[in-house]
């Protein structure tokens, strides 16, 4: 099966001239750009309550289990690695390796929220709840809203993975580019999630 | 094994769960006694992780330079107030 992208929609993704072509949909990319930036804004909120109240955020970080969020990060990483394959996979017209990989990365997902429920349960069968301290409330909303991302990512590579069934359709290439670069970004996120919680405050 | 290692994705990997492991060795009270200046760094290694996601993974070093430049412009944003807020805090 061909991949070459019609000239109408190339011409519309390429700079003219220049070779570069923006990856997936520009829909998507405004939605991670504005994504990036709520999420910055939380990590910056979880930053000035600690500096209200340093003691209570270093013991909070002490009772995170520093193997767990070690696990999921490597898990996480694993399954971008996973669609990255997928995506290459797809454009070569593997349909085949490419929706293995795409199931890859989905069990990846699973795996993480299986490692995150385990985590959760601990804590809360410890008795920290969110409501317990400044740095549980932003641990379970950060982390939760993160998890709404990996759940929302998940639903996008199976969605990817059913539209690679014969390689890729050149008018679906974008859209399956697009579920890679979401997942890539709840990967990035949690970089970043991970330092901070898990490392730093 | 070599065949994995031709794929830029798998080089990618292998360096960014390297970084995270050294990382979780600097940071989880292994490492140099994680003073302040330690995991400042622990954290700018994070970021600098991002932009190895952003660049090889999200396909960001191949697209144009306006579209790099909203994750840079995010990027280092997002990296200065952590770093600075994390120092002051």
């Amino acid at each position: 099966m061909s991949t070459i992208t019609p000239d109408v929609e190339r011409s519309t993704r390429e700079e003219l001239g220049s070779g570069k072509r923006v990856p997936g949909e520009i829909g998507v990319w405004i939605f991670v750009l504005a994504d990036l930036v709520i999420f910055g804004i939380l990590f910056a909120a979880v930053l000035v309550m600690r500096g209200d109240d340093p003691a209570v955020f270093a013991e909070g970080r002490e009772h995170l289990s520093q193997g767990l969020g070690l696990l999921n990060t490597l898990i996480l990483l694993t399954s971008s690695m996973f669609v990255v394959l997928g995506v290459d996979a797809a454009r070569e017209g593997r349909g085949s390796t490419a929706r293995a990989l795409f199931a890859a990365g989905v069990a990846c997902g699973l795996a993480f929220i299986g490692v995150k429920a385990i985590e959760w349960g601990g804590h809360l069968s410890d008795g920290f709840t969110a409501h317990s301290n400044d740095f549980y409330m932003m641990f379970y909303v950060t982390t939760g809203v993160h998890l709404l991302h990996v759940v929302i990512g998940m639903a996008g590579l199976l969605g990817v993975r059913a539209m690679v069934r014969n390689g890729i359709d050149p008018q679906r290439r974008a859209l399956v580019e697009s579920g890679g670069i979401y997942w890539h970004m709840v990967d990035l996120l949690w970089l970043v999630i991970y330092a901070l919680f898990y490392l730093a405050v | 094994m070599s065949g994995l290692l031709a794929k830029p994705a798998f080089r990618v990997w292998l360096f960014l769960a390297a970084a995270t492991v050294l990382s979780w060795w600097l940071g989880a009270d292994h490492g140099l006694g994680s003073g302040e200046a330690v995991i400042a760094v622990v954290l700018v290694i994070a970021f600098v992780k991002a932009w190895f996601v952003g660049q090889w993974f999200m396909e960001l070093r191949t697209a144009p330079a306006s579209l790099n430049a909203w994750f840079y412009a995010w990027l280092v944003a997002c990296a200065t107030a952590v770093v600075v807020l994390y120092l002051a805090g």
